[in-house]
């Protein structure tokens, strides 16, 4: 049933993303570059997303567990802490040089052409990164 | 063009119901991601079928609606440099600040969770200030 359930939201994701041009990379650097032609479709898209999640969590509050039995998400943590910042920088330059974030990678992996996967590829190669950094870095605070 | 935004709020719409799914019926928050990421470090081993099963889907709708909508042309760039710097950068940094557009975005900012939001102004802000150096001052994009 989890299993079933994945599918459709990811279905759902995936027709989202595809129908509202969000594979489209000129769309998406189209609504960040500001000082050019802009384009604020970007804009309708999170818009549009939000309502039904809006919904979704209200409704969580209500009940104490997930239709498949799970319990919901914990609330979410409020600590701003440099990696959320340094990450976010990161992630918002890597963005705006290409215009792709991890969702439409994957909606557009069947139509996105050789482009697509030299960019996947250092994706998953960045994210495949992080835990090795991560731990070297720990390693160095904990020998000082 | 005019209905580009049309398709935005339409296409908006699907994706957050995709998000009330998981998060309604699986208990899980719809961050691509973490989703993919958990699969790349193996955190996400125990329920590495439910990520690609889900993943799946995301990829196959696209085939599916293709025939009545028409293909898109993702205008992805083909400077080879500049795909594998953007993907380090996107691969490292969302993992680094634990979520991207559908995290810390869709799901975030709609539970009004600070750290969602405080994500998703920094991020939009570093992407604004990265079409600026990159296109308009080094012409590089």
């Amino acid at each position: 049933m989890r299993l079933i359930f994945a599918l459709i939201a990811g279905g759902f994701f995936g027709a989202g993303l595809f129908i509202s041009g969000m594979t489209d990379t000129r769309k998406v650097q189209g609504w960040l570059d500001v000082f050019g032609d802009w384009d604020p479709t970007l804009a309708f898209v999170m818009g549009g997303a939000m309502l039904p999640m809006a919904v979704a969590w209200m409704i969580t509050k209500r009940r104490s567990s997930a239709l498949l039995g799970t319990s919901f998400p914990p609330k979410p943590p409020t600590r701003i802490d440099r990696s959320l910042i340094a990450g976010s920088v990161m992630f918002g330059m890597g963005w705006g040089l290409v215009g792709l974030c991890p969702g439409p990678v994957i909606a557009s992996l069947s139509y996105g052409g050789g482009s697509l996967y030299i960019f996947l590829a250092a994706m998953l190669a960045g994210m495949a990164l992080l835990p090795v950094v991560r731990s070297r870095l720990d390693r160095t605070v904990a020998a000082e | 063009m005019e209905q580009d935004w049309i398709f935005g709020l339409l296409g908006g719409l699907l994706i957050g119901t995709g998000g009330a799914i998981f998060l309604l019926a699986n208990g899980r928050i719809m961050g691509a991601s973490g989703i993919i990421g958990g699969l790349v470090d193996g955190s996400g081993h125990s329920d590495a079928a439910e990520r690609l099963v889900f993943l799946a889907g995301v990829a196959a709708l696209p085939v599916l609606l293709m025939p009545l909508f028409g293909s898109v042309d993702t205008h992805v760039t083909d400077n080879i440099p500049v795909l594998i710097a953007a993907g380090l950068l996107v691969g490292f940094g969302t993992r680094l600040a634990n979520g991207c557009t559908s995290g810390h975005g869709v799901c975030g900012m709609s539970r009004l969770s600070l750290r969602g939001i405080i994500a998703s102004v920094t991020y939009i802000l570093a992407g604004g200030i990265g079409v600026i150096i990159f296109r308009h001052l080094l012409g590089v994009i």
